[in-house]
Protein backbone atom coordinates (compact mmCIF):
# COMPACT_ATOMS: atom_id res chain seq x y z
CA UNK A 1 0.00 0.00 0.00
CA UNK A 2 1.24 3.39 -1.01
CA UNK A 3 0.63 5.42 2.11
CA UNK A 4 2.42 3.91 5.10
CA UNK A 5 -0.13 5.42 7.51
CA UNK A 6 -3.02 3.76 5.71
CA UNK A 7 -1.08 0.51 5.78
CA UNK A 8 -0.40 0.96 9.48
CA UNK A 9 -4.02 1.79 10.32
CA UNK A 10 -5.48 -1.07 8.27
CA UNK A 11 -3.20 -3.71 9.70
CA UNK A 12 -3.50 -2.46 13.27
CA UNK A 13 -7.26 -2.79 13.03
CA UNK A 14 -6.94 -6.18 11.33
CA UNK A 15 -4.48 -7.38 13.97
CA UNK A 16 -6.54 -6.33 16.97
CA UNK A 17 -9.78 -7.59 15.43
CA UNK A 18 -8.07 -10.87 14.54
CA UNK A 19 -6.82 -11.37 18.09
CA UNK A 20 -10.18 -10.58 19.69
CA UNK A 21 -12.20 -12.72 17.30
CA UNK A 22 -9.73 -15.58 17.53
CA UNK A 23 -9.78 -15.41 21.33
CA UNK A 24 -13.55 -15.75 21.33
CA UNK A 25 -13.28 -18.59 18.82
CA UNK A 26 -10.53 -20.20 20.90
CA UNK A 27 -12.61 -20.07 24.07
CA UNK A 28 -15.48 -21.68 22.19
CA UNK A 29 -13.29 -24.35 20.62
CA UNK A 30 -11.65 -25.07 23.95
CA UNK A 31 -14.85 -25.40 25.96
CA UNK A 32 -16.72 -27.40 23.36
CA UNK A 33 -13.62 -29.39 22.49
CA UNK A 34 -12.82 -30.40 26.06
CA UNK A 35 -16.46 -31.31 26.59
CA UNK A 36 -16.44 -33.47 23.47
CA UNK A 37 -13.23 -35.18 24.49
CA UNK A 38 -14.98 -36.07 27.74
CA UNK A 39 -18.14 -37.24 25.90
CA UNK A 40 -20.05 -34.26 27.28
CA UNK A 41 -21.87 -31.54 25.34
CA UNK A 42 -20.34 -28.29 26.58
CA UNK A 43 -21.98 -24.85 26.47
CA UNK A 44 -24.79 -24.99 23.90
CA UNK A 45 -27.47 -22.66 25.21
CA UNK A 46 -26.35 -19.14 24.20
CA UNK A 47 -27.05 -18.73 20.53
CA UNK A 48 -26.83 -21.49 17.93
CA UNK A 49 -24.53 -24.25 19.25
CA UNK A 50 -23.55 -21.94 22.10
CA UNK A 51 -21.28 -19.75 19.99
CA UNK A 52 -22.14 -16.66 22.04
CA UNK A 53 -21.06 -18.23 25.33
CA UNK A 54 -17.78 -16.29 25.45
CA UNK A 55 -19.62 -13.03 24.73
CA UNK A 56 -22.17 -13.78 27.45
CA UNK A 57 -19.33 -14.49 29.87
CA UNK A 58 -17.64 -11.23 28.89
CA UNK A 59 -20.82 -9.25 29.55
CA UNK A 60 -21.26 -10.99 32.89
CA UNK A 61 -17.71 -10.25 33.92
CA UNK A 62 -18.03 -6.59 32.85
CA UNK A 63 -20.74 -6.04 35.43
CA UNK A 64 -18.84 -7.70 38.23
CA UNK A 65 -17.25 -5.79 41.06
CA UNK A 66 -13.53 -5.18 40.82
CA UNK A 67 -11.94 -6.02 44.12
CA UNK A 68 -8.57 -4.61 45.13
CA UNK A 69 -7.04 -6.31 48.17
CA UNK A 70 -6.03 -3.98 51.00
CA UNK A 71 -2.52 -5.44 51.12
CA UNK A 72 -1.92 -5.05 47.39
CA UNK A 73 0.48 -2.75 45.59
CA UNK A 74 -2.25 -0.74 43.86
CA UNK A 75 -0.43 0.63 40.82
CA UNK A 76 1.25 -2.65 39.90
CA UNK A 77 -1.97 -4.51 40.63
CA UNK A 78 -3.84 -2.33 38.14
CA UNK A 79 -1.11 -2.40 35.50
CA UNK A 80 -0.54 -6.15 35.45
CA UNK A 81 -3.56 -7.21 33.32
CA UNK A 82 -2.63 -4.74 30.58
CA UNK A 83 1.00 -5.88 30.65
CA UNK A 84 -0.19 -9.44 30.17
CA UNK A 85 -2.55 -8.69 27.30
CA UNK A 86 -0.77 -5.97 25.31
CA UNK A 87 2.20 -8.11 24.12
CA UNK A 88 -0.17 -10.62 22.56
CA UNK A 89 -1.60 -7.97 20.24
CA UNK A 90 1.84 -6.48 19.64
CA UNK A 91 3.26 -9.79 18.48
CA UNK A 92 0.71 -9.91 15.67
CA UNK A 93 2.48 -6.98 14.06
CA UNK A 94 4.89 -9.39 12.37
CA UNK A 95 2.60 -12.31 11.56
CA UNK A 96 2.02 -12.48 7.80
CA UNK A 97 -1.60 -13.19 6.83
CA UNK A 98 -0.58 -13.69 3.21
CA UNK A 99 2.41 -12.78 1.09
CA UNK A 100 3.42 -9.31 2.29
CA UNK A 101 0.15 -8.78 4.17
CA UNK A 102 1.82 -7.89 7.45
CA UNK A 103 1.89 -4.74 9.57
CA UNK A 104 5.70 -4.60 9.71
CA UNK A 105 7.84 -7.12 7.86
CA UNK A 106 10.71 -6.81 10.32
CA UNK A 107 13.92 -8.52 9.31
CA UNK A 108 14.19 -9.64 12.94
CA UNK A 109 10.55 -10.74 13.11
CA UNK A 110 11.21 -13.99 14.94
CA UNK A 111 13.33 -12.25 17.55
CA UNK A 112 10.57 -9.65 17.97
CA UNK A 113 7.97 -12.35 18.55
CA UNK A 114 10.13 -14.13 21.14
CA UNK A 115 11.00 -10.91 22.96
CA UNK A 116 7.46 -9.55 23.00
CA UNK A 117 5.67 -12.77 23.93
CA UNK A 118 8.04 -13.32 26.85
CA UNK A 119 7.10 -9.87 28.13
CA UNK A 120 3.72 -11.10 29.34
CA UNK A 121 5.54 -13.19 31.94
CA UNK A 122 6.49 -9.89 33.53
CA UNK A 123 2.82 -9.02 33.78
CA UNK A 124 2.12 -12.35 35.41
CA UNK A 125 4.83 -11.80 37.96
CA UNK A 126 3.59 -8.26 38.60
CA UNK A 127 0.12 -9.68 39.23
CA UNK A 128 1.39 -12.35 41.57
CA UNK A 129 3.68 -10.04 43.48
CA UNK A 130 1.29 -7.12 43.86
CA UNK A 131 -1.65 -9.22 45.03
CA UNK A 132 -0.14 -9.63 48.47
CA UNK A 133 -1.23 -13.24 48.57
CA UNK A 134 0.94 -16.29 49.02
CA UNK A 135 -0.92 -18.33 46.42
CA UNK A 136 -0.56 -15.62 43.81
CA UNK A 137 3.12 -15.26 44.64
CA UNK A 138 3.74 -19.00 44.41
CA UNK A 139 1.89 -19.20 41.11
CA UNK A 140 3.88 -16.29 39.71
CA UNK A 141 7.18 -17.81 40.89
CA UNK A 142 6.29 -21.09 39.24
CA UNK A 143 5.39 -19.23 36.08
CA UNK A 144 8.73 -17.44 35.96
CA UNK A 145 10.65 -20.64 36.74
CA UNK A 146 8.76 -22.47 33.99
CA UNK A 147 9.25 -19.73 31.43
CA UNK A 148 12.98 -19.51 32.17
CA UNK A 149 13.20 -23.26 31.63
CA UNK A 150 11.05 -23.40 28.54
CA UNK A 151 12.15 -20.31 26.72
CA UNK A 152 15.58 -21.76 25.93
CA UNK A 153 14.44 -24.94 24.14
CA UNK A 154 11.69 -22.97 22.41
CA UNK A 155 14.12 -20.36 21.13
CA UNK A 156 16.56 -23.08 20.06
CA UNK A 157 13.79 -24.84 18.15
CA UNK A 158 12.89 -21.55 16.47
CA UNK A 159 16.55 -20.97 15.66
CA UNK A 160 16.56 -24.24 13.71
CA UNK A 161 13.76 -22.87 11.54
CA UNK A 162 15.63 -19.62 11.06
CA UNK A 163 18.66 -21.65 9.94
CA UNK A 164 16.67 -23.53 7.34
CA UNK A 165 14.92 -20.43 6.04
CA UNK A 166 18.03 -18.28 6.17
CA UNK A 167 16.04 -15.37 7.56
CA UNK A 168 14.44 -14.13 10.75
CA UNK A 169 11.59 -12.42 8.90
CA UNK A 170 8.41 -14.43 9.33
CA UNK A 171 7.30 -13.67 5.78
CA UNK A 172 10.57 -15.05 4.41
CA UNK A 173 10.23 -18.11 6.64
CA UNK A 174 6.78 -18.79 5.19
CA UNK A 175 8.07 -18.21 1.65
CA UNK A 176 10.89 -20.69 2.32
CA UNK A 177 8.26 -23.36 3.03
CA UNK A 178 6.93 -23.14 -0.52
CA UNK A 179 8.21 -26.63 -1.36
CA UNK A 180 7.81 -28.49 1.90
CA UNK A 181 6.65 -27.30 5.36
CA UNK A 182 9.37 -27.34 7.99
CA UNK A 183 7.49 -29.81 10.18
CA UNK A 184 8.72 -32.53 7.79
CA UNK A 185 12.29 -31.29 7.70
CA UNK A 186 12.44 -30.62 11.45
CA UNK A 187 9.98 -32.87 13.27
CA UNK A 188 12.14 -32.76 16.39
CA UNK A 189 12.06 -28.97 16.47
CA UNK A 190 8.31 -29.08 16.04
CA UNK A 191 7.94 -31.44 18.99
CA UNK A 192 10.09 -29.25 21.21
CA UNK A 193 8.30 -26.07 20.15
CA UNK A 194 4.89 -27.66 20.66
CA UNK A 195 5.74 -28.93 24.15
CA UNK A 196 7.41 -25.66 25.07
CA UNK A 197 4.52 -23.72 23.61
CA UNK A 198 2.02 -25.66 25.70
CA UNK A 199 4.13 -24.91 28.75
CA UNK A 200 4.68 -21.28 27.95
CA UNK A 201 1.01 -20.48 27.62
CA UNK A 202 0.52 -22.46 30.85
CA UNK A 203 -1.98 -24.99 29.66
CA UNK A 204 -2.26 -28.43 31.08
CA UNK A 205 -0.40 -30.72 31.36
CA UNK A 206 1.88 -27.80 32.28
CA UNK A 207 -0.65 -25.55 33.99
CA UNK A 208 0.83 -25.66 37.45
CA UNK A 209 1.10 -21.89 37.66
CA UNK A 210 -2.62 -21.75 38.18
CA UNK A 211 -3.12 -25.27 39.47
CA UNK A 212 -6.55 -24.83 41.04
CA UNK A 213 -6.17 -27.72 43.43
CA UNK A 214 -2.96 -26.33 44.92
CA UNK A 215 -2.91 -22.56 44.39
CA UNK A 216 -6.61 -21.60 44.12
CA UNK A 217 -6.00 -19.87 40.80
CA UNK A 218 -2.31 -18.97 40.86
CA UNK A 219 -1.37 -15.42 39.98
CA UNK A 220 -4.90 -14.22 39.30
CA UNK A 221 -6.41 -15.42 42.57
CA UNK A 222 -7.20 -11.88 43.71
CA UNK A 223 -8.45 -10.56 40.41
CA UNK A 224 -12.09 -10.14 39.57
CA UNK A 225 -14.28 -8.35 37.09
CA UNK A 226 -12.77 -6.89 33.97
CA UNK A 227 -9.19 -7.28 35.21
CA UNK A 228 -9.71 -10.99 35.48
CA UNK A 229 -11.23 -10.91 31.99
CA UNK A 230 -8.04 -9.28 30.75
CA UNK A 231 -6.03 -12.18 32.14
CA UNK A 232 -8.44 -14.59 30.54
CA UNK A 233 -8.14 -12.73 27.26
CA UNK A 234 -4.37 -12.69 27.60
CA UNK A 235 -4.21 -16.38 28.34
CA UNK A 236 -6.24 -17.35 25.30
CA UNK A 237 -4.55 -14.68 23.23
CA UNK A 238 -1.21 -16.27 24.07
CA UNK A 239 -2.60 -19.67 23.16
CA UNK A 240 -3.72 -18.33 19.80
CA UNK A 241 -0.40 -16.55 19.34
CA UNK A 242 1.54 -19.73 20.08
CA UNK A 243 -0.66 -21.64 17.62
CA UNK A 244 -0.04 -18.93 15.04
CA UNK A 245 3.72 -19.06 15.58
CA UNK A 246 3.76 -22.85 15.29
CA UNK A 247 1.56 -22.68 12.18
CA UNK A 248 3.79 -20.02 10.65
CA UNK A 249 7.14 -21.59 11.49
CA UNK A 250 6.39 -25.26 10.92
CA UNK A 251 3.16 -25.71 9.00
CA UNK A 252 3.81 -23.29 6.17
CA UNK A 253 1.79 -20.31 7.43
CA UNK A 254 -0.48 -19.00 4.70
CA UNK A 255 0.89 -21.39 2.06
CA UNK A 256 -1.57 -23.85 0.64
CA UNK A 257 -3.49 -24.81 -2.49
CA UNK A 258 -7.01 -23.75 -3.58
CA UNK A 259 -8.13 -21.81 -0.48
CA UNK A 260 -7.17 -18.15 0.00
CA UNK A 261 -3.98 -17.68 2.04
CA UNK A 262 -5.55 -16.05 5.13
CA UNK A 263 -7.99 -18.95 5.34
CA UNK A 264 -5.12 -21.43 5.22
CA UNK A 265 -3.46 -19.63 8.10
CA UNK A 266 -6.73 -19.73 10.03
CA UNK A 267 -7.20 -23.44 9.37
CA UNK A 268 -3.68 -24.19 10.54
CA UNK A 269 -4.05 -22.07 13.68
CA UNK A 270 -7.27 -23.87 14.59
CA UNK A 271 -5.61 -27.22 13.89
CA UNK A 272 -2.68 -26.49 16.21
CA UNK A 273 -4.96 -25.06 18.88
CA UNK A 274 -7.21 -28.09 18.65
CA UNK A 275 -4.22 -30.35 19.22
CA UNK A 276 -3.41 -28.29 22.32
CA UNK A 277 -6.98 -28.71 23.53
CA UNK A 278 -6.65 -32.43 22.88
CA UNK A 279 -3.51 -32.75 25.00
CA UNK A 280 -5.13 -30.62 27.68
CA UNK A 281 -8.19 -32.84 27.74
CA UNK A 282 -6.05 -35.95 28.02
CA UNK A 283 -3.00 -35.44 30.17
CA UNK A 284 -2.97 -34.79 33.92
CA UNK A 285 -0.92 -31.97 35.40
CA UNK A 286 2.80 -32.61 35.92
CA UNK A 287 4.62 -31.80 39.14
CA UNK A 288 6.98 -28.81 39.30
CA UNK A 289 10.11 -31.02 39.43
CA UNK A 290 8.81 -33.09 36.53
CA UNK A 291 8.27 -29.89 34.57
CA UNK A 292 11.81 -28.69 35.27
CA UNK A 293 13.25 -32.10 34.46
CA UNK A 294 11.34 -32.25 31.19
CA UNK A 295 12.56 -28.82 30.22
CA UNK A 296 16.23 -29.15 31.17
CA UNK A 297 16.93 -32.85 30.65
CA UNK A 298 14.66 -33.68 27.76
CA UNK A 299 13.76 -30.68 25.65
CA UNK A 300 16.94 -28.66 26.07
CA UNK A 301 19.38 -31.36 24.82
CA UNK A 302 17.00 -32.38 22.07
CA UNK A 303 16.66 -28.77 20.94
CA UNK A 304 20.47 -28.46 20.87
CA UNK A 305 20.80 -31.66 18.85
CA UNK A 306 18.08 -30.44 16.53
CA UNK A 307 19.97 -27.21 16.01
CA UNK A 308 23.17 -29.16 15.34
CA UNK A 309 21.43 -31.45 12.85
CA UNK A 310 19.84 -28.58 10.95
CA UNK A 311 23.16 -26.74 10.97
CA UNK A 312 24.88 -29.75 9.40
CA UNK A 313 22.09 -30.14 6.87
CA UNK A 314 22.23 -26.50 5.84
CA UNK A 315 26.03 -26.65 5.56
CA UNK A 316 25.96 -29.83 3.49
CA UNK A 317 23.24 -28.67 1.08
CA UNK A 318 23.55 -24.87 1.01
CA UNK A 319 21.08 -24.36 -1.85
CA UNK A 320 18.05 -26.65 -1.50
CA UNK A 321 17.59 -29.40 1.04
CA UNK A 322 16.93 -32.73 -0.71
CA UNK A 323 13.60 -34.37 0.04
CA UNK A 324 15.14 -37.64 1.24
CA UNK A 325 16.08 -35.76 4.41
CA UNK A 326 12.43 -36.04 5.49
CA UNK A 327 12.56 -39.76 6.41
CA UNK A 328 16.05 -39.24 7.83
CA UNK A 329 14.81 -36.49 10.12
CA UNK A 330 11.74 -38.47 11.14
CA UNK A 331 14.00 -41.42 12.01
CA UNK A 332 16.23 -39.05 14.00
CA UNK A 333 13.15 -37.86 15.91
CA UNK A 334 12.06 -41.37 16.82
CA UNK A 335 15.55 -42.56 17.78
CA UNK A 336 16.38 -39.48 19.83
CA UNK A 337 13.07 -39.43 21.71
CA UNK A 338 13.39 -43.14 22.51
CA UNK A 339 17.01 -42.69 23.57
CA UNK A 340 16.24 -39.72 25.75
CA UNK A 341 13.29 -41.38 27.44
CA UNK A 342 15.81 -44.11 28.38
CA UNK A 343 18.27 -41.59 29.79
CA UNK A 344 15.71 -39.28 31.29
CA UNK A 345 14.83 -39.76 34.92
CA UNK A 346 12.66 -37.47 36.99
CA UNK A 347 14.36 -35.98 40.02
CA UNK A 348 17.87 -37.14 39.20
CA UNK A 349 17.99 -39.53 42.16
CA UNK A 350 17.39 -36.82 44.76
CA UNK A 351 13.62 -36.65 44.78
CA UNK A 352 11.65 -39.76 45.55
CA UNK A 353 9.26 -40.49 42.71
CA UNK B 1 15.80 -54.53 26.23
CA UNK B 2 13.53 -51.78 24.94
CA UNK B 3 10.33 -51.78 26.92
CA UNK B 4 7.95 -49.44 25.18
CA UNK B 5 5.71 -48.84 28.18
CA UNK B 6 7.96 -46.01 29.33
CA UNK B 7 8.49 -44.25 26.03
CA UNK B 8 5.39 -42.15 25.68
CA UNK B 9 3.17 -45.11 24.84
CA UNK B 10 1.00 -44.21 27.83
CA UNK B 11 0.51 -40.71 26.43
CA UNK B 12 -0.45 -42.16 23.07
CA UNK B 13 -2.94 -44.51 24.71
CA UNK B 14 -4.53 -41.65 26.65
CA UNK B 15 -4.78 -39.52 23.52
CA UNK B 16 -6.47 -42.42 21.73
CA UNK B 17 -9.03 -42.71 24.54
CA UNK B 18 -9.99 -39.04 24.35
CA UNK B 19 -10.08 -39.23 20.57
CA UNK B 20 -12.52 -42.14 20.75
CA UNK B 21 -14.70 -40.06 23.07
CA UNK B 22 -15.07 -37.47 20.29
CA UNK B 23 -17.13 -39.91 18.22
CA UNK B 24 -19.14 -41.47 21.02
CA UNK B 25 -22.66 -40.54 21.93
CA UNK B 26 -22.74 -37.64 24.40
CA UNK B 27 -23.50 -38.76 27.95
CA UNK B 28 -25.15 -35.49 29.00
CA UNK B 29 -28.93 -35.56 28.95
CA UNK B 30 -30.33 -32.32 27.50
CA UNK B 31 -33.03 -32.51 30.11
CA UNK B 32 -36.11 -30.48 29.22
CA UNK B 33 -35.81 -31.38 25.53
CA UNK B 34 -34.48 -34.86 25.94
CA UNK B 35 -35.92 -37.28 28.49
CA UNK B 36 -34.56 -40.71 29.09
CA UNK B 37 -36.60 -43.77 29.87
CA UNK B 38 -35.98 -44.26 33.56
CA UNK B 39 -35.53 -47.50 35.42
CA UNK B 40 -38.64 -49.65 35.68
CA UNK B 41 -38.08 -49.90 39.44
CA UNK B 42 -37.72 -46.12 39.93
CA UNK B 43 -38.71 -44.86 43.37
CA UNK B 44 -40.69 -41.99 41.96
CA UNK B 45 -41.65 -39.10 44.20
CA UNK B 46 -45.39 -39.58 44.24
CA UNK B 47 -47.35 -42.12 46.20
CA UNK B 48 -50.20 -43.97 44.52
CA UNK B 49 -52.93 -45.19 46.82
CA UNK B 50 -55.58 -47.75 45.89
CA UNK B 51 -58.61 -47.00 47.99
CA UNK B 52 -60.32 -50.31 47.33
CA UNK B 53 -57.38 -52.32 48.63
CA UNK B 54 -56.57 -50.19 51.66
CA UNK B 55 -57.83 -51.50 54.99
CA UNK B 56 -56.60 -48.59 57.04
CA UNK B 57 -54.08 -50.69 58.97
CA UNK B 58 -51.67 -47.72 58.94
CA UNK B 59 -48.57 -49.89 58.57
CA UNK B 60 -47.37 -47.38 56.01
CA UNK B 61 -47.78 -44.50 58.44
CA UNK B 62 -45.83 -46.38 61.12
CA UNK B 63 -42.98 -47.28 58.81
CA UNK B 64 -42.62 -43.84 57.26
CA UNK B 65 -39.39 -42.32 58.64
CA UNK B 66 -40.59 -38.83 57.80
CA UNK B 67 -44.08 -39.16 59.21
CA UNK B 68 -45.42 -37.96 55.91
CA UNK B 69 -48.42 -40.29 55.84
CA UNK B 70 -51.52 -39.70 57.93
CA UNK B 71 -54.24 -42.32 58.07
CA UNK B 72 -57.57 -41.50 59.73
CA UNK B 73 -59.87 -44.41 60.45
CA UNK B 74 -63.20 -44.76 62.21
CA UNK B 75 -65.98 -47.32 62.63
CA UNK B 76 -69.03 -46.77 60.42
CA UNK B 77 -72.70 -47.40 61.26
CA UNK B 78 -72.27 -51.19 61.10
CA UNK B 79 -69.19 -50.89 63.30
CA UNK B 80 -66.82 -51.70 60.38
CA UNK B 81 -63.30 -50.32 60.27
CA UNK B 82 -63.21 -47.73 57.46
CA UNK B 83 -60.68 -45.25 56.14
CA UNK B 84 -61.87 -41.71 56.65
CA UNK B 85 -58.82 -40.01 55.21
CA UNK B 86 -55.47 -40.93 53.77
CA UNK B 87 -53.15 -37.95 53.54
CA UNK B 88 -49.59 -37.94 52.17
CA UNK B 89 -47.24 -34.97 52.16
CA UNK B 90 -44.91 -35.48 49.18
CA UNK B 91 -42.94 -32.46 50.34
CA UNK B 92 -41.59 -34.53 53.22
CA UNK B 93 -41.39 -37.80 51.28
CA UNK B 94 -37.81 -38.96 50.77
CA UNK B 95 -38.88 -41.66 48.30
CA UNK B 96 -37.39 -44.42 50.42
CA UNK B 97 -40.18 -46.79 49.46
CA UNK B 98 -40.55 -48.32 52.92
CA UNK B 99 -44.33 -47.76 52.95
CA UNK B 100 -44.66 -49.62 49.64
CA UNK B 101 -42.56 -52.49 50.93
CA UNK B 102 -44.49 -52.60 54.20
CA UNK B 103 -48.02 -52.46 52.82
CA UNK B 104 -49.52 -55.93 53.40
CA UNK B 105 -52.41 -55.41 50.95
CA UNK B 106 -50.49 -53.95 47.94
CA UNK B 107 -52.51 -50.78 48.19
CA UNK B 108 -49.50 -48.49 47.83
CA UNK B 109 -47.22 -47.95 44.82
CA UNK B 110 -44.49 -45.51 44.05
CA UNK B 111 -44.99 -43.57 40.85
CA UNK B 112 -43.16 -44.07 37.59
CA UNK B 113 -42.31 -40.35 37.40
CA UNK B 114 -39.68 -37.93 38.65
CA UNK B 115 -41.13 -34.46 38.15
CA UNK B 116 -43.06 -33.07 41.10
CA UNK B 117 -42.18 -29.38 41.25
CA UNK B 118 -44.92 -27.15 42.68
CA UNK B 119 -45.13 -23.49 43.56
CA UNK B 120 -46.65 -24.01 47.03
CA UNK B 121 -45.81 -26.54 49.70
CA UNK B 122 -49.52 -26.99 50.28
CA UNK B 123 -49.92 -28.32 46.75
CA UNK B 124 -47.74 -31.27 47.66
CA UNK B 125 -50.11 -32.44 50.38
CA UNK B 126 -52.67 -34.76 48.81
CA UNK B 127 -55.64 -36.16 50.69
CA UNK B 128 -57.87 -39.11 49.90
CA UNK B 129 -59.87 -37.48 47.13
CA UNK B 130 -56.89 -35.85 45.47
CA UNK B 131 -54.95 -39.11 45.60
CA UNK B 132 -57.82 -40.84 43.87
CA UNK B 133 -57.69 -38.25 41.06
CA UNK B 134 -53.97 -38.38 40.16
CA UNK B 135 -53.19 -40.25 36.99
CA UNK B 136 -49.67 -41.63 37.25
CA UNK B 137 -48.28 -44.98 36.14
CA UNK B 138 -47.18 -47.07 39.11
CA UNK B 139 -43.53 -48.05 39.26
CA UNK B 140 -42.43 -51.66 39.64
CA UNK B 141 -40.58 -50.88 42.85
CA UNK B 142 -41.36 -53.71 45.29
CA UNK B 143 -44.08 -54.76 42.82
CA UNK B 144 -42.17 -57.07 40.42
CA UNK B 145 -45.39 -58.16 38.69
CA UNK B 146 -45.59 -54.68 37.11
CA UNK B 147 -42.19 -54.89 35.47
CA UNK B 148 -43.55 -56.40 32.25
CA UNK B 149 -45.82 -53.40 31.68
CA UNK B 150 -43.01 -50.82 31.69
CA UNK B 151 -40.40 -50.06 29.02
CA UNK B 152 -36.75 -50.95 29.50
CA UNK B 153 -34.41 -48.31 30.86
CA UNK B 154 -32.46 -46.28 28.32
CA UNK B 155 -28.94 -44.93 28.92
CA UNK B 156 -27.22 -42.42 26.63
CA UNK B 157 -23.96 -44.29 27.01
CA UNK B 158 -25.51 -47.36 25.38
CA UNK B 159 -26.72 -45.39 22.37
CA UNK B 160 -25.01 -45.69 19.05
CA UNK B 161 -24.57 -42.72 16.80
Amino acid sequence: MANPWVHWAVFTVIGIAFVLVMVIAAIYIERRGIAYFAARVGPNRTGPFGIFQAIADAIKVLFKEMITPAQSDKLVYWLAPAVVFAPVIMAYAVIPFQNGAVLADLNIGLLFVIAISTLSTLGVFMAGWSSGNKYSMLGAMRMVAAVVSYEIPVVLAMAGVALLAGSLSLNDIVLAQQRVPFILLQPLGFLVLFLGGCAEINRSPFDLMEADSELTAGFHTEYSGMKFAMFYLGEYGEAVLMSTIIATLFLGGWQGPVLPPWLWLLVKIVLVFFTMVWTRATLPRVRIDQLMALAWKFMFPLALINLLLSGIEVLAWPQVLPLYLIPVNLAALVILVLLWSKLYRVGGGRVEV
Amino acid sequence: MLKFERYGIGIAKGMAVTLRNLFRHRVTTQYPEERLVVSRRIRGNQLIWKEDKCTGCATCAKTCPQGAIRVVTAPDEENNYTVINFEVDSGYCIACGLCVEACPYTALFLAYQYELARYRRRELVLDRDELALIEVTPSAYARPELEATLPRQDLLINRKE
